[in-house]
């Protein structure tokens, strides 16, 4: 593999978010380890939204969905097993659970669905059509999600201890976040290697040059399709580990600006790279802290921030270092 | 259940519906004439509604105040076009969605710096409170038919200026063929200020009506920017015709559906479980709706091609 700027640049970022967080292991600072967590997690959700976004050329507004459905798979298996009301009891007794493994699984195989039903309808359309329904379908989760009153509604559903991976101790935050770190990396790997398959190389011919993907037998719905499912598949899954992050899930978590921000992290970091998300939700992180410190509006700043790289530096921040060559977007 | 109660309510949905038209108008005339998705329209609506709020809180005259949304929101429109919206005529939808979401964290930021976080009144005007009596026996509150009447003029003079007019002719040109009306002579810059302008104009006047029924708040565009996005996707994108058939559909199916969903569930459920359920469904229903018209009309009512 060939060293380029760009490929030493998210070796260097990588391991600086390794790096961090240990450091603060040893100096004993929880708290920014719980900030590299966020960053790991909300890195993840980019991850899946870069697979359309990047890779597939689909500009989603409705990620939040599947970011909200895993954050409710979580809260709602949580819930009812620290309740000890069972969730169905036909056809066997299944009362909720409080592992990871199954609460991601669930959550997976739940943002999926989500997103093969709102992909297949969606995918109908293109251009601005397609931002409008993603927007529209994510938003009609959120409003569904405040008025089932069942699971919380408006307030959410709080969890009163992190749920339990084997073998580890999940309230640890250094061992919760080797999960989020570890989880992220599997991500990254499974994101390359998907670029480079066969199936990545026809995604990206279809986002280039659709006709001529038909005219080779290929057709771009179902690639396309198979790229929002996956997409949403990796962000339910960041959602689920988000909601354990902080313990409670509330419509926030569905609603469009989550879908904005999720967003943001990838464009900040650089639409198309492979490390863009990594990139864009640490510079994210850091932002909300440093200039939430300074100023309850920062939100202002980081508008100006997103205003300035969309209209000035289009490669993000990885394009701004690494130079404008060779992303795969 | 009384036929008062449902015309009273096809009432509401029609005034839910006038108002959605107003925002969809601007949305779908800029997508029309620019190709621009603009998710920053609904902070035009709420720079409306504040500047009636604090004009009304001045002066205490809700007509000095609707005018101030009007222009306020025009000027906010204009500007918004100048120093950021023309640089993304040319850049792909992507950028457009980033740049106009900045816009909103800009503005939402601004304006929650500037009037605080609380929400601000707007009173509806002693002159338009109480209720009136139509013919048929029904009561119903005076503010909320002159809304409906507003709205309705309104549309009716937004057809005639695009049917009619020099102006009209040239959006409508713009639409058709951006080159071709640039090498007539057409000031194509001075033109799209002017159409966002407009657009921002009728969403501010939303901004300030709505804002006399509910509060005054931060945010308070962004739940009326997605049913507009629903609206028109429904409609046709650029097309002001599916802006209104989009609005009233919208807001007859979100209006007639939250009040008697609930009580069509009573039919085979409990009453607990059949309010629960049937706000649930009816929180869905416009959503519903839009992909069951996507399905058979994958460009909307009137679209042309997507």
């Amino acid at each position: 593999m060939m060293l380029t700027r760009e490929s030493l640049l998210n070796w260097a970022m990588i391991a600086a978010l390794l790096i961090v967080p240990l450091a603060a292991w040893s100096l004993d600072e929880p708290f920014i380890i719980t900030l590299a967590t966020k960053a790991a997690i909300l890195a993840l959700a980019g991850v899946g939204l870069n697979i359309a976004l990047g890779l597939g050329g689909l500009i989603s507004l409705g990620h939040a969905a599947f970011f909200g459905i895993g954050g409710y798979a979580m809260g709602i298996l949580a819930a009812h097993a620290q309740n000890y009301e069972p969730l169905f009891e036909w056809p066997i007794l299944f009362e909720g659970s409080n592992q990871m493994p199954l609460i991601w699984l669930v959550a997976v195989v739940f943002s999926a669905l989500a997103a093969l039903v709102i992909g297949a309808l969606s995918l109908r359309t293109s251009g601005v059509y397609f931002i409008m329904i993603t927007l529209a379908f994510g938003q009609m989760l959120y409003y569904f999600a405040i008025s089932w009153s069942a699971y919380g509604g408006e307030d959410g559903l709080s969890i009163w201890v992190r749920n339990d991976f084997p073998g580890l101790n999940t309230l640890d935050p250094i061992q919760f976040f080797a999960i989020a770190y570890v989880i992220l990396c599997l991500a990254l790997v499974f994101a390359a290697r998907l670029a480079r398959s066969p199936f990545g190389l026809a995604l990206a011919a279809a986002r280039q040059n659709e006709d001529r993907v038909q005219a080779v037998g290929l057709t771009p719905f179902t690639l396309r399709l198979t790229a929002f499912v996956i997409s949403g598949a990796i962000t339910g899954l960041a959602g689920a580990l988000f909601a354990d992050l902080n313990r409670f899930v509330s419509p926030t978590m569905l609603s469009w600006h989550t879908s904005g921000e999720i967003m943001i992290f990838v464009i900040l970091g650089g639409v198309g790279r492979l490390y863009g998300p990594v990139a864009g939700a640490a510079l994210y992180i850091m932002l909300e802290h440093l200039l939430g410190g300074i100023s309850d509006y920062w939100q202002i700043f980081l508008g100006v921030l997103l205003l300035l790289i969309v209209l000035f530096a289009r490669g993000g921040l990885i394009g701004a270092i690494a130079g404008r060559e060779k992303a795969h977007g | 259940m009384t036929y008062i109660l449902v015309l009273e309510q096809i009432l509401n949905g029609l005034q839910l519906g006038v108002m959605l038209f107003l925002m969809a108008a601007g949305l779908t005339l800029v997508f029309g004439v620019m190709g621009l998705i603009n998710l920053a329209h609904g902070s035009l609506y709420m720079v409306g509604a504040f500047a009636a709020a604090a004009v009304a809180g001045w002066t205490g005259s809700f007509l000095l105040a609707l005018a101030a949304s009007l222009a306020a929101a025009a000027a906010a429109g204009a500007l918004m076009e100048l120093v950021v919206i023309r640089r993304l005529y040319r850049r792909d939808h992507l950028d457009q969605v980033l740049a106009t979401f900045a816009l909103i964290l800009i503005f939402s930021e601004g304006t929650r710096w500037l009037f605080g976080s609380f929400p601000l009144f707007l009173d509806v005007p002693a002159y338009l409170s109480g209720p009136v009596s139509l013919p048929g026996g029904i009561e119903y509150p005076l503010y909320r038919l002159t809304i409906i009447l507003i709205g309705l003029a309104i549309a009716a003079g937004l057809f005639l200026l695009i049917a009619r007019t020099r102006i009209g002719i040239q959006i409508r040109a713009g639409e058709a063929d951006r080159e071709m009306i640039a090498a007539l002579g057409v000031d194509i810059s001075k033109l799209y200020t002017l159409v966002f302008a407009l657009g921002a104009a009728l969403a501010g006047l939303a901004g300030a009506l709505v804002g006399a029924i509910q509060s005054v708040q931060v945010g308070m565009g962004e739940p009326v920017l997605i049913l507009a996005f629903v609206v028109i996707v429904i409609g046709g994108i650029g097309s002001i015709k599916g802006a209104l058939a989009g609005a009233l559909l919208v807001g007859m199916t979100d209006t007639l559906g939250g009040v008697f969903l609930p009580q069509l569930f009573t039919l085979f459920m409990d009453p607990a479980s059949a309010a629960s359920a049937g706000a649930s469904l009816a929180s869905m229903l416009i959503y519903i709706l839009m992909a069951a018209i996507l399905l058979v009309r994958p460009s909307g009512l009137y679209g042309g091609s997507a």
